[in-house]
């Protein structure tokens, strides 16, 4: 059985990973999306700011989604999400570091027009190898309620 | 990039746009969001979209990649005005990012931002913050995405 809304509580504290981001993860993240000095080209990566070669904030990010997907989104009834509150991109990434991700149960409410389907609010924190908080993320999620698929919640109607 | 003090707000950009294909879809969502509706047709189809979507993430990344080739062809033109470049810092992160409608395979995205809040770093004297709404519109008109993003522009240090 998939995990479902009513499987939630708020409180709810998991831990997901870790996960080592390479070198060669950053550069090809970046050369894709994201190819500023500090992303893209480790020589003229020194020359910035931060002194040296870091991962996009945005590979971050989808790093976490990748983390909260084998931690428990697959294992789940989940329907997606319909958007991020925050992002804190605080201190910079960099090759090697062993990324870990705790989740909070923030908030839980059913849906006003779909029966079948609830919304929690996780929020996130990417913790680095030496415990250090990377990023912050909150973000809320669409997940089927007991009884039903994520397919057949999506289905309006009056809510019981 | 302009330095700070040459950013007003109200400024808007239009960055070019995208069409998403099945198997770039598939390739972001492997590797970084493997849900049923991002990474199989027929998965897809029984999932609450019917039919196969990109992720939210894949998404706001392309916005990064056409904002980011934009910002390079400006620079192009101002060295070749012999205009200085102003370096863009790392950014603190962003708030409200709403995935506001699928996006689906054959789907053009347009991305655009416009700049909604400047002011100094306080911390920071070389640096100025710049806050931008930034959005992905569909061939049909339709916002796709939108979120408030933040970058650190470096201040003219002549003054």
């Amino acid at each position: 059985m998939p995990l479902h809304y009513e499987d939630f509580a708020v409180g709810n504290v998991a831990c997901y990973g870790p996960r080592t981001i390479t070198r060669e993860e950053i550069l090809a993240f970046a050369a894709e999306f994201d190819p500023q000095p500090m992303h893209a080209d480790e020589e003229a990566a020194r020359a910035t700011m931060l002194g040296g070669l870091v991962a996009s904030g945005w590979h971050t990010c989808a790093l976490s989604m990748r983390m909260m997907a084998d931690g428990f989104v697959l294992a789940s009834a989940a329907m997606g999400s319909p958007g991020v509150e925050e992002v804190r991109w605080l201190k910079p990434v960099r090759p090697g570091d062993s990324l870990t991700l705790r989740a909070t149960v923030l908030e839980m409410r059913p849906s006003g027009s779909r029966p079948g389907m609830g919304f929690i609010k996780f929020g996130y924190e990417m913790l680095d190898q030496t415990g250090d908080c990377v990023m912050t993320l909150v973000s809320t999620g669409m997940m089927a309620r007991r009884g039903f698929t994520p397919a057949s919640a999506m289905a309006p109607g009056v809510p019981r | 990039m302009k330095y700070f003090e040459e950013i007003a707000v109200g400024e808007q950009a239009s960055f070019g746009s995208h069409t998403f294909t099945a198997e770039e879809i598939k390739s972001f969502a492997t590797r970084f969001d493997p849900q049923p509706f991002h990474i199989d047709e027929a998965a897809a189809a029984q999932s609450p979209y019917g039919t196969l979507i990109a992720s939210g993430w894949h998404t706001v990344a392309l916005w990064m990649r056409h904002a980011m080739r934009y910002r390079r062809a400006e620079d192009e033109a101002r060295r070749a005005r012999g205009e200085p470049l102003a370096e863009l810092g790392p950014s603190p992160g962003f708030r409200d990012l709403k995935w506001l409608k699928p996006v689906h395979v054959g789907d053009t995205i347009a991305f655009a931002s416009e700049v909604v809040e400047t002011r100094p770093s306080k911390s920071r004297p070389k640096w100025g913050l710049v806050f931008s709404r930034n959005t992905g519109t569909n061939q049909a008109g339709d916002l796709v995405i939108s979120f408030i993003g933040s970058a650190l522009v470096e201040r003219r240090m002549a003054e």
